[in-house]
């Protein structure tokens, strides 16, 4: 592995880097002064596209592309919102940012609002964060205090808001259309895409929602400037990129890597190998939504966007679980299925009912009593639910929101890289009755 | 029952902070839902009133959106409540045989109370310290890399 300084983690092994004053010790709020003194919005969104960032929660999608949806002539408020829901199984980097080092979050939001001239931004945290709700709290309260946020921000003119608006336990409220409907009281819905938020979102009008590390990148890609964010990584992927290791591991925790790493070097250096010494079976390389790949599918895998796609999974989250050689691969197909059917939002018929199915099945086969009919079952209800698995072709698009897909992927990977099990377990089945 | 009392909030500024905060008065939902929940422990049918009353929709609405969210309660839960992670690498990890433990020790299932009201238990998905697996939350504290002896001395000297 070549030398790499971290960036989003560097200084969150001091003991004060959730304060203020541990935040500005190392340069925080710089890039926020830079940018009021010599930068126009249109400058932010110039650099920030120039950067080639791409979102960190999951879809990837380029973040100054996507403040360039907002209507230029609309007459109607902007909103951000920063997703810091995080609950996509797998994945606790945002929760470690929030409790480390909220401010940077929060430079990240005030320079994202001044590039979308947003005077009113959100922070939906997840319900069950209590402990970093109440450190986030403390950090905008330091920032209220110390005018970084409020009325004509350090004299520059620009004024913002910052609302910390705790979740309640709902999965789907971290899928960007369901957290909007969350935040207008509803239940976590999601809405049909177009219109994209950026046009339509919160109460109708143009809404970015940005994930906590997506924000987090922004104080440093002011101060930096986008040749160097876009000298980390790769071309395929820029800048810093912080990925969760769990499972069957040594070591488990977040590593902040450059974008682009190998899969190989995150399991068996950062996360210290497998448990007693023992053989990989399988990994989720994105989260629990991945499709799952082989022990033979990763040499020289890389860990970025495009390198994950043209391997038919995803980057998802990066948030990594590990499975060893001993590992029953129904039991953890029927783990993950349950996940699902428990968080369905209960919208589409094909995943409300599809996800329930699913359980029903698998646990018919976990339990001896499956056939092959079940196994063929199984492929017929994830096409059902997220279409078939052609990246090429792009099959998407059988319920609302990509939770149909996030089920239909990673229960059909199983199914198909680990059919041997399956099919022992319906013969073994066989054999008992 | 005790469905039948009323409810008021007890911080009647914290509610006008809160709704001040919105551009409309529907998205103050959750913040007071959380804020009625904290005073009384669950929600009420007439906590649940109150909140459409402020917010301006129907009960029936209010109780639409309640209904969504699982850390909104409608029944009174134990004096510890204990949500054990079940999720991927929770379970990797042994989550099962706490919930197995805590079944046994204190005869109850998921989504049941103890008896004498101090425990109650639920089997939760996901939550986001797949690092420290198998991981439990008691109340509002998460409590990591549990086993069940530590979940034995933890609930004693809480």
């Amino acid at each position: 592995m070549a030398s790499f300084e971290p960036i989003l983690t560097r200084h969150i092994h001091r003991e004060d880097s959730h304060t203020l004053s541990g935040y500005k010790n190392v340069g925080g709020y710089k890039a926020l002064e830079k940018m009021f003194k010599t930068m126009a919005p249109d400058e932010v969104i110039e650099e920030v596209n120039a950067s080639n960032l791409r979102g960190r929660g999951g879809a990837g999608f380029p973040t100054g592309v996507k403040w360039g949806f907002i209507p230029k002539d609309s007459h109607k408020p902007t909103y951000l919102i920063c997703n810091a829901d995080e609950s996509e199984p797998g994945t606790f980097k945002d929760r470690l940012l929030l409790n480390k080092t909220p401010h940077m979050m929060l430079e990240g939001m005030i320079i994202s609002s001044y590039a979308i001239d947003c005077h009113l931004a959100f922070i939906y945290i997840r319900g069950e964060f209590y402990q970093e709700h109440k450190i986030l709290e403390k950090a905008v309260e330091e920032a209220y205090a110390t005018n970084l946020l409020g009325n004509d921000i350090l004299g520059s003119g620009f004024d913002l808001e910052v609302v910390i608006h705790r979740g309640a336990g709902a999965y789907i409220c971290g899928e960007e259309m369901g957290l909007i409907e969350s935040l207008e009281g509803k239940r976590g819905w999601p809405r049909i895409k177009p219109p994209f938020p950026a046009i339509e979102g919160y109460l109708r009008c143009p809404t970015i929602v940005s994930n906590v590390e997506t924000l987090a990148c922004l104080p440093h890609i002011l101060n930096r400037g986008a040749d160097w964010f876009k000298s980390i990584g790769s071309e395929k992927g820029s800048g810093p990129k912080l990925y969760c290791i769990s499972g069957r591991v040594n070591n488990p925790g977040v590593y902040e890597e450059p974008l682009g790493i190998l899969l190989t070097d995150l399991i068996f250096k950062r996360g210290g190998g497998l448990i007693d010494g023992r053989e990989l079976k399988a990994v989720f390389p994105g989260g629990s939504s991945s499709a799952i790949l082989r022990a033979d599918e990763i040499d020289g895998l890389r860990m970025d966007f495009d390198s994950l796609s043209a391997a038919k999974t995803m980057l998802g989250s990066a948030g990594i679980i590990v499975m060893d050689e001993t590992v029953d691969m129904v039991s953890v197909c029927l783990n993950i299925a349950r996940f699902y059917a428990h968080e369905s939002c209960g919208q589409c018929t094909p995943c409300r009912e599809g996800t329930t199915w699913l359980v029903k099945i698998l646990n018919r086969i976990y339990q001896g009593n499956g056939s092959l009919n079940d196994i063929d079952m199984i492929f017929e209800i994830t096409d059902n639910i997220g279409g078939l698995i052609d990246f090429s072709k792009g099959s998407f698009g059988k319920t609302i929101c990509p939770f149909g897909e996030a089920v239909a992927w990673p229960i059909r990977s199983f199914v198909e890289k680990f059919k041997d099990e399956f099919i022992a377990y319906v013969a073994k089945g066989v054999e008992v009755s | 029952m005790a469905q039948n009392r009323t409810f008021k909030f007890t911080n009647p500024q914290r509610v006008e902070k809160i709704l001040s905060q919105y551009p409309d008065k529907r998205s103050a939902t959750l913040p007071l839902l959380h804020l009625a929940q904290e005073q009384e422990g669950y929600l009420t049918s007439a906590a649940i009133e109150a909140v459409a009353e402020l917010v301006e929709i129907h009960p029936g609405e209010m109780m639409d959106t309640v209904s969504f969210y699982t850390m909104f309660y409608t029944k009174p839960m134990g004096k510890n409540h204990v949500q054990v992670c079940q999720t991927l690498s929770c379970s990797l990890n042994g989550a099962d045989s706490l919930v197995d433990h805590i079944s046994e020790k204190y005869k109850i299932a998921h989504g049941d109370v103890s008896q004498d009201g101090k425990i109650s238990l639920v089997k939760v998905e996901c939550l986001g310290s797949c690092d420290t697996a198998p991981v439990i939350r008691i109340n509002d504290s998460n409590y990591e890399s549990m086993t069940v002896e530590k979940f034995d001395k933890i609930v004693e000297s809480i």
